[in-house]
């Protein structure tokens, strides 16, 4: 790929030529583009694919997928996003292309940890089974042949010569004279002969269409982990232009829900409603921050911007922020003009209103995890991923969970992967807003995941949090006790 | 013929493996045409020695190498292991993770101390005419799948000395199959489920796949002379509460005890057993008839590509009979207690030696000639002969590949 100035350089197609370079309206992803694309395109299909695969994520764990309302709402999203799904539309060329494209482009920025392939090969591969589902039967062969797959429907003469044989091995009833049947070779569908759900013969597992579709998500899925693998070698001449390095690392951090910035919350906190507020909205990991700062007076760096952010998010202005970490510091013997000389600047700084005037959002779950894990003398980091899982589970007792109410869970309704939406659901709930949702099943969230530990209360982290909070309200009392000590 | 015995086996070796083990046709088989650079060369073997000791990592350059190697090493007992990424015998030299197994032929094991529950004849090590059936179905069975199912085109099948059967799938791809499918087809052919602690091990669901359905048939071939008359599974009420263990339904289970009373023999007892059990619409007398006769494989056996598994024309030192291939054209034929002994083919060798001598013929020890037709004249050339049909399969196959390969090439 290409990577233009600012120009924009289209390539320039006609109408059946433009066809032919996208066939259909799903793909492997077998061959990377070679247009040239300008930085702005580039990041902008970027961001929606993301965007789109975030969608994939959530529904999959809001909806079951497959069903009607899953597909619905997948079907609207990828519209909204201007991506392919569907044949026989009006101009799929630009759709297709999109989608082509920023496949790719998120290749380079989810190669490089395992954690964040895996995570995109499961949502690519739910991306993908949702499109192959409502393809027409009719398309179904063509896509497979061209994507190099050797499975070949039989002709209706092969299938009534092994009806018998077909029916007698396939689960469930199966009306063949309707259903193409593949021809597919044994070693592909390990999945199938294994369990002799397949009917084998000469080295060939005879596959009805209702069964192709695993064997399509086994094989892009095999090809995908191969492809990124072989991505991650190509990156460091990739990351060290200039041009790509700062998108594909916020691609790769980037939580591109809401970001809770702080807009329309502003100025909405006292400075001593903090402390009661820690004790009752704040999740985990700004609760520890917090209390570490009013036990040591002083944060390191890495604590300094996950707390600042926070509170700037939940609505803490700028001279709050000044006044309250000046405050704290100065309790630590600093002396005030050390702390104006050193450390208002960063405060001011994260606020937008130094430098280059970024104005910063608050970092998200999976920021937070993946990037600058705590070392020695630091307290930020996410507790279910940073945290020996003994002392986890101790300071979950000691904020007064008990051992059932972590196991008994109350569904919050969300999938949680931001500490400033932990703070917002937690005060719409406390404030009586709308009731959560309850979910016939448990939300999961690839994170947190408690990567070294392992407790298998700690993996139930929505779930904790949310019974975290609920048992909150009742032992307020407690709680502001051991605050002040 | 001579009886074996195992004291003498350092002598008799020693004579096996200077004037009797095929090692042209060994060869021929190991090195797969020479298609492959190396392929020969980077196959372990392993041998046990006198007094037990092991020896892993074994590789030979070519042929004479291997034969000069066993000559000296006198090995008690062969196994043929993986073709890996480098010399076995100089894996300590290679990089830490680079040493891999990447190639080996599919392998099977029969044994029939896995069928003891099953059994009434003989139990562990010891098998007898009765009981071989049991490796009869399971050869007939197996092979049908592994050929008609799979594709597979070169499966070499081995008596292995004792009391079971091996099989050697030697198909170019499949010698490249990962671990994964190898344990997928092993699971394919597997019905019996279940340890010592499951009574009922095999259950069948409402439809039957076509290989259940084709393995019953080839079992219903031998089932009466087998189970009926040979084991006689339903002589007294002791062998017969252990078949109706199998009936989970109390009424019927009450029903054919009742019947069973009444009956005279186990055939008269299983033409009960077949009317009650379809009048209730159970797969019983199937579910039954592949408890007592369906192989019984070992998945560890099968999924590992650097396992280790004995080598055809080994001998077992317990027995002393050599592990011969055995003649697909004539399985039921097939009599593991006439198969020759390491005994008996030096005595052969013996006797032939001492007629030359009397007659002034043959020629000195030294010539190789000489020495690659002793075997042909001992009971042990018409299990060379299978095996050499074997080879001359695997020879055509790869004729057939390499032509089509270099047609390919001549269209561009």
């Amino acid at each position: 790929m290409q990577f233009s100035g600012n120009k924009r350089r289209k390539l320039k197609l006609a109408g059946d030529q433009k066809n032919a370079c996208y066939p259909h309206s799903l793909q492997f992803y077998l061959q990377p583009p070679s247009e040239n694309v300008s930085l702005i395109e580039f990041e902008n299909m970027a961001v929606d694919r993301l965007k789109l695969l975030k969608v994939v994520e959530n529904l999959g764990v809001s909806y079951v997928k497959g069903t009607e309302q899953y597909q619905n709402k997948l079907e609207s999203e990828i519209r909204k996003l201007k991506f392919s799904y569907r044949e026989n539309l009006e101009d799929e060329y630009e759709p297709r292309r999109k989608d082509h494209i920023s496949h790719f482009i998120l290749r380079l920025a989810y190669c490089q940890s395992e954690d964040l392939r895996r995570w995109f090969i499961q949502q690519e591969m739910d991306l993908l089974r949702f499109r192959f589902s409502i393809l027409p039967k009719d398309k179904i062969q063509s896509f497979l042949k061209d994507s190099h797959l050797q499975f070949e429907a039989i002709s209706d003469a092969e299938k009534t010569h092994r009806d018998q044989d077909i029916i007698a091995s396939s689960s469930g009833g199966i009306k063949l004279d309707l259903e193409s049947v593949y021809k597919v070779p044994f070693a592909d569908a390990l999945d199938l002969f294994r369990g002799r759900k397949v009917y084998l013969e000469d080295g060939f597992a005879y596959v009805p269409s209702k069964d192709i579709v695993a064997i399509v998500l086994n094989e892009f899925r095999a090809k995908l982990s191969k492809a990124l693998a072989l991505t991650t070698r190509s990156l460091p001449t990739v990351q060290s232009d200039e041009r790509l390095q700062p998108l594909l690392n916020h691609l790769s951090h980037s939580y591109t829900g809401q970001d809770y910035s702080a807009q329309g919350n502003s100025g909405k906190i006292s400075l001593d409603q903090i402390d009661s507020l820690a004790a009752k909205s704040f999740p985990p990991c700004m609760r520890h921050l917090h209390r570490v700062l009013r036990e040591n007076h002083h944060l390191r760096h890495g604590g300094r911007m996950q707390y600042g952010l926070f509170l700037k998010g939940i609505g803490l202005t700028l001279e709050q922020a000044l006044h309250f970490w000046k405050q704290e510091f100065v309790k630590g013997k600093m002396d005030p003009d050390k702390f104006d000389k050193g450390y208002s600047y960063n405060i001011r700084h994260s606020y937008g209103k130094e430098g280059k005037r970024t104005d910063y959002t608050p970092f998200s779950c999976m920021r937070i995890i993946l990037t600058n894990p705590p070392g020695q003398g630091d307290y930020h980091g996410c507790p279910f991923r940073h945290s020996d899982p003994e002392l986890l589970k101790q300071k979950l007792q000691s904020y007064k969970i008990s051992p059932a109410g972590i196991s008994e869970v109350e569904d919050c309704g969300f999938s949680l992967n931001h500490p400033n939406q932990f703070f917002f659901e937690s005060q719409r709930m406390l404030t009586g807003g709308k009731d959560p949702k309850k979910e016939p099943s448990l939300p999961e969230t690839p994170q947190p995941r408690p990567g070294a530990a392992g407790t298998p209360k700690a993996r139930d982290a929505p779930s904790t949090l949310a019974a975290l909070n609920s048992s909150m309200e009742v032992d307020l009392e407690g709680l502001e006790a051991y605050f002040s000590s | 013929m001579e009886s074996f015995d195992p004291a003498e086996l350092p002598e008799l070796l020693k004579l096996y493996y200077r004037r009797l083990f095929p090692y042209a046709q060994y060869y021929r088989w190991l090195n797969y045409g020479g298609v492959v650079k190396n392929y020969f060369q980077h196959r372990e073997f392993s041998f046990t020695l006198k007094d037990d000791i092991y020896v892993r990592y074994q590789s030979f350059n070519n042929q004479n190498e291997l034969e000069k190697e066993m000559q000296k090493m006198n090995p008690y007992k062969i196994d043929i292991g993986a073709v890996y990424s480098h010399r076995p015998n100089q894996h300590n030299t290679v990089k830490l993770g680079a040493f891999q197994a990447q190639e080996k032929e599919l392998v099977f094991d029969i044994d029939m101390t896995d069928y003891d529950d099953v059994r009434r004849c003989c139990s562990s090590a010891d098998i007898c005419s009765k009981c071989w059936t049991l490796m009869t179905m399971a050869i007939r069975i197996i092979d049908r799948a592994l050929k008609e199912d799979f594709g597979f085109k070169h499966r070499l099948w081995v008596y292995s000395g004792r009391r079971g059967v091996h099989c050697w799938v030697c198909d170019e791809s499949v010698r490249k199959l990962s671990s994964a499918v190898r344990s997928g087809i092993v699971e394919y052919l597997s019905v019996v489920k279940g340890g010592q602690d499951v009574k009922k091990k095999v259950h069948l669901s409402e439809k039957i796949h076509p290989f259940v359905r084709k393995s019953i048939n080839i079992i219903k071939k031998y089932f009466e002379e087998y189970a009926l008359v040979d084991q006689n599974i339903l002589e007294n009420k002791e062998s017969w509460d252990k078949v109706l263990a199998l009936v989970p339904e109390k009424s019927i289970h009450d029903e054919l005890q009742k019947e069973f009373q009444k009956s005279h023999s186990s055939l008269q007892r299983w033409e009960q057993l077949k009317k009650i059990g379809s009048n209730c619409g159970l797969w019983l007398e199937w579910e039954i008839m592949l408890q007592y006769c369906f192989p019984r494989l070992d998945i560890n056996v099968s999924k590992g590509i650097n396992h280790l598994l004995k080598s055809p024309f080994s001998v077992h030192p317990k027995t002393g009979r050599i592990s011969v291939p055995i003649d697909l054209q004539n399985v039921d034929q097939f009599d593991p207690f006439t198969v020759p002994t390491i005994s008996a083919i030096c005595h052969e060798l013996d006797v032939i030696s001492t007629n030359e001598k009397e007659k002034g013929e043959g020629e000195t020890e030294s010539d190789t000639k000489h020495r690659t037709r002793n075997y042909k004249k001992t009971s042990l050339a018409p299990y060379v002969k299978v095996f050499e049909q074997f080879l001359e399969n695997l020879d055509k196959s790869r004729k057939g590949e390499l032509l089509k390969k270099s047609d390919l090439q001549r269209d561009f």
